[in-house]
């Protein structure tokens, strides 16, 4: 005989219950993104304008040195910043991240090693099973992501370049295009470099202010300088992806929402079906009873 | 009153902690304090850790504490960029206080190079929290 109407209602029961969390969850990372995108947009400002002032240093003070800016030869180490999520549930997220950081690893062809340093505990766990040479990893960084965080991370890949243990340095992260969409991103950021259009225009600048004054001199402002543009290049990776992870979990439990409404909906029909299929049985049954004790009267 | 004041703009990594038109700025450079007036000349400074303190068009006197960065002036605009950044009227006193006492504590304990250093950064901090906030409320004690 098909399930019973008892074993129907015990199934809708349990997936109404997951419904109810999925839909919790996806509210929940839907606030969540939107202060992740508020967080990101209050650090464009800072990073945008230190891009500038870095560019225009580095195009002025030719001359000047500094270990971050100074470039490595010949290159045989050259690290990977993966920052990934600390939990799943968010869809293909952080498979996505995680596959982003294989490929631009297997299609350097250069005689190079690669080591990671993982953010995130889904990416320091993926890369530690499969023997990766990791560099370094910090995870449980919460959802409200702070500037300190940024800041250890960045003097960690700082050290990492100034001691030799890396070559050149990448950061792998999802750059965030909106709810449904997260392009996973590798960006180089070790030796610094800056985008080509600003350095342009602040070689343009610099044809036209000789009269730049340095205080107390050129060195010493890169040497305060550089690291803390580093480091806002690694806090601004860290919103996009923490940004993009609140976006992938948002759709991943609005789909799963939905899937589970669909479930119930088919589940009900059945149930209904099989309820109607009971009464017609009962039914047959009595009557066929009352059809035999008729006969049997006669 | 045009001609003599010029914008200036604090930022840091997690918010524009001010932008006004402003008269005269001081701000702590990396070899003494360094005061930027209107259609001052190019100049790029380090900043340490310390205080900075700006005059509004109307003689109001406001103080700011940094946590070091960097100031840029050009085009009658100063942006200053700094890892955080408070207004003398925000900062918490009693707390600056605790964590003023907290580092020093750390500070006796004389532990490692890293955690001395840093005990030592906690403390030129909340030293510049301090001396903004009770500059802020005009009652400056020194130290």
């Amino acid at each position: 005989m098909a399930k019973g109407v008892r074993d129907y209602k015990r199934r809708i029961r349990s997936v109404n219950n997951t419904m109810q969390i999925t839909k919790a969850m996806k509210m929940v990372a839907a606030a969540k993104l939107r202060r992740a995108q508020e967080r990101a947009e209050a650090s464009r400002p800072y990073t945008g304008k230190l891009q500038e002032v870095v560019a225009r240093l580095v195009a002025m003070a030719v001359q000047a040195k500094h270990p971050l800016l100074e470039r490595h030869d010949p290159i045989k180490k050259v690290t990977y910043v993966v920052i990934t999520a600390d939990r799943g549930l968010c869809g293909a997220f952080n498979a996505n991240i995680i596959r982003k950081a294989i490929e631009a690893i297997s299609q350097d062809e250069r005689p190079v090693e690669a080591g990671i340093v993982a953010v995130g505990r889904k990416g320091r766990d993926f890369f530690r099973k499969r023997g990766y040479n990791m560099q370094g990893d910090f995870i449980n960084l919460g959802d409200k992501l702070d500037y300190t965080q940024a800041r250890e991370i960045g003097q960690f890949i700082a050290q990492l370049y100034e001691e030799g243990a890396a070559d050149e340095v990448y950061l792998v992260y999802a750059h965030f295009v909106n709810a449904m969409r997260q392009v996973p991103t590798v960006q180089k950021v070790l030796p610094i470099e800056t985008p080509e259009e600003i350095t342009a225009e602040a070689e343009e600048f610099a044809k036209f202010a000789p009269d730049y004054i340095y205080e107390p001199n050129v060195e010493e402002i890169l040497i305060s300088v550089l690291p803390r543009y580093l480091m806002s290049l690694v806090y601004h990776a860290m919103l996009e992806s923490k940004a993009s992870e609140h976006g992938a979990r948002m759709t991943a439990m609005g789909n799963a929402t939905d899937n589970a409404s669909e479930l119930v909906q088919v589940l009900t029909l059945e149930m209904n079906k099989a309820r109607q299929a009971a009464i017609t049985a009962e039914i047959i049954e009595i009557s066929s009873g009352a059809e035999a004790l008729k006969k049997g009267g006669k | 009153m045009a001609g003599n004041t010029f914008l200036l703009e604090v930022v840091t990594p997690e918010r524009i902690a001010l932008s006004e038109e402003v008269k005269f700025v001081v701000v702590p450079a990396m070899e003494g304090e360094l005061g930027i007036l209107s259609n001052h000349a190019p100049i790029v400074a380090g900043l340490k850790i310390g205080v900075l303190r700006y005059t509004q068009p109307n003689g109001e006197v406001h103080y700011m504490a940094l946590s070091g960065g960097l100031m840029e002036v050009i085009d009658n605009e100063a942006k200053v960029l700094a890892e955080t950044a408070e207004h003398g009227r925000e900062i918490d006193l009693l707390r600056a206080k605790a964590a003023k006492e907290r580092a020093e504590r750390r500070l006796a304990e004389r532990k490692d190079q890293i955690s001395y250093v840093r005990a030592q950064m906690a403390l030129l901090r909340a030293l510049a929290r301090i001396k903004a906030s009770e500059l802020e409320r005009g009652g400056y004690s020194g130290y």
